[in-house]
């Protein structure tokens, strides 16, 4: 298991291939990798793109990683598709739109399917951008349909996030039960060249006009409020105004204005400290869910040694106990434990 | 002791790709989407991908099975050129590849002389194509 950390740290891409696969299996000893690679990591600048389907965000993530090749810099791109709830397959197709890397190795580009039996996606996708970044990427891109908790969940992990809206898609109360106009750094009109993108341009314009006092996010995650009061204080002086950028990304129109907006939300983050203290929010947050996980396995073993849920359940059943008992009496060894300390 | 218990849910992972000058991808389609409804992870490359581009989706995306559509005739050039990318980078040992399309006997030969696991003809049932993925799909 070491030889593949050595690997990957040596630059080896089935290496890079395969921690991330052991990540999304969850096989035996990937924790052991990732711990090993944490110390590694923090060089990459990691940017989310969301947007519904069809709007153009594989399109624009293959544009966006020929022109940091352009540049000299290297790219990994994790693309995530969903997968069917029943047969739990799936078909991975956001390959076909990365055209203009092809063959060019040092765009590591990698398809995630929403396993949804496993849940925790969110949590593959912090390592896999662990794994990214360890293994040297300038630019980790992440990318996901936005819809749901699952996928705002995910653009967390990024320092920016782009939102695209595609013309045509701007009646105000979707956009606004999409909830997404929180999430977004940066937001891109793609396929700019159709009719209604000057429409669409306008209405987002104006929708985020009333969300100054929103916070960008992290900074709006409730469960932090007591760790970015600092964060808000600076806000007030100097809050970014997420821009708004049109493309049309099969022409690769529009590109360089977009990775301006991400290079300017770059500076804003290493100006204001607002980089410190998302990377801060976000292993919390890491923290927090590893330890909910964890905790919940523990308990779902004591509760097997104990003879299951079943047997709590008959006799809730029959009126013999209640379930907030049961939970006392389930978490009573452990209740003790700590009150020895 | 560690807390996990370990999942190790693997799913496996198929690259369905159609390499050269070849248009017809109608195959190609029904086989992702019946391997899909399998409960396997397909990756479809798109048409037209040269040999580098197949490698490269099969190294980057760790596939337990690299499927390669060919109807163009044009196997013995280009197969041989995937296998050696694989090669290459160290993706070859633990994968399979398959190769689907017309492939006359005598070169069917050769190709699993080459490293070829196993050739899907015309008539070859979807059935008999996953399990022997199920079979074979390496261990790792």
């Amino acid at each position: 298991m070491s030889d593949l950390v050595e690997d990957l740290l040596a630059g080896k891409h089935s290496a890079l291939a395969r921690v991330i696969t052991k990540i999304e299996n969850r096989a035996a000893g990937y924790r052991e990798v990732v711990s090993a690679l944490h110390e590694h990591t923090g060089h990459a600048e990691v940017i989310g793109v969301t947007g519904s389907p069809g709007a153009g965000k594989s399109t624009l993530v293959d544009k966006v990683a020929a022109e940091y090749r352009d540049r000299g810099k290297t790219v990994g791109v994790i693309a995530i598709d969903p997968s069917s709830p029943y047969s739990g397959g799936a078909v991975l197709g956001d390959r076909i739109r990365m055209a203009s890397n092809a063959g060019d190795m040092d765009v590591f580009f990698r398809s995630m399917s929403a396993r949804g039996s496993l849940g925790g996606l969110s949590t593959a996708t912090t390592d896999a951008v662990t794994a990214l970044d360890a293994f040297g990427k300038d630019y980790v891109i992440v990318e996901t349909v936005g819809a749901g908790q699952n996928e705002v969940d995910i653009v967390r992990t990024a320092d920016t996030v782009a939102v695209l809206v595609p013309p045509g898609s701007g009646d105000d109360v979707q956009m606004l039960k999409a909830g997404i106009l929180e999430i977004g750094d940066v937001f891109v009109v793609n396929k700019a060249d159709l009719d209604g993108a000057d429409r669409t341009v306008q209405q987002l314009r104006e929708m985020l006009q009333g969300r100054s006092t929103a916070g960008h996010h992290g900074a709006s995650e409730s469960e932090m409020v007591g760790a970015t009061a600092g964060a808000d204080e600076h806000d007030a002086e100097d809050a970014w105004e997420p821009p708004i950028v049109e493309t049309v990304a099969n022409r690769s129109e529009g590109v360089d204005d977009f990775l301006a907006a991400l290079s300017d939300h770059g500076d804003y983050l290493d100006r204001t400290g607002g980089r410190e203290q998302q990377a801060r929010d976000r292993f919390a947050a890491e923290i927090r869910t590893l330890l909910r996980e964890d905790a919940n396995r523990l308990l779902a073993r004591e509760l097997e040694r104990g003879g299951g849920l079943d047997a709590h359940v008959d006799t809730v059943m029959a009126r013999e106990t209640d379930p907030y008992t049961v939970v006392d009496e389930v978490l009573a060894p452990l209740r003790e434990c700590l009150d020895e300390e | 002791m560690s807390v996990e218990q370990e999942q190790d849910e693997r799913t496996i992972r198929c690259l369905v790709a159609k390499v050269g000058l070849d248009g017809h991808d109608r195959g190609a389609h029904v086989i992702a989407r019946a391997l899909r409804d399998a409960g396997f992870e397909v990756i479809y490359s798109g048409l037209h991908r040269s040999p580098e581009e197949v490698v490269q989706a099969a190294v980057q995306e760790d596939v337990d099975v690299v499927g390669i559509s060919i109807l163009s005739g044009a196997h013995k050039t280009l197969v041989p050129k995937i296998l050696d990318g694989l090669r290459e980078y160290d993706a070859f040992d633990d994968r399979l590849v398959l190769v689907g399309g017309i492939v006359p006997d005598d070169d069917q030969a050769e190709l699993r002389d080459l490293g070829v696991d196993e050739i899907f003809g015309p008539g070859a049932s979807m059935a008999e194509m996953i399990r022997y993925i199920r079979e074979q799909a390496p261990e790792r």
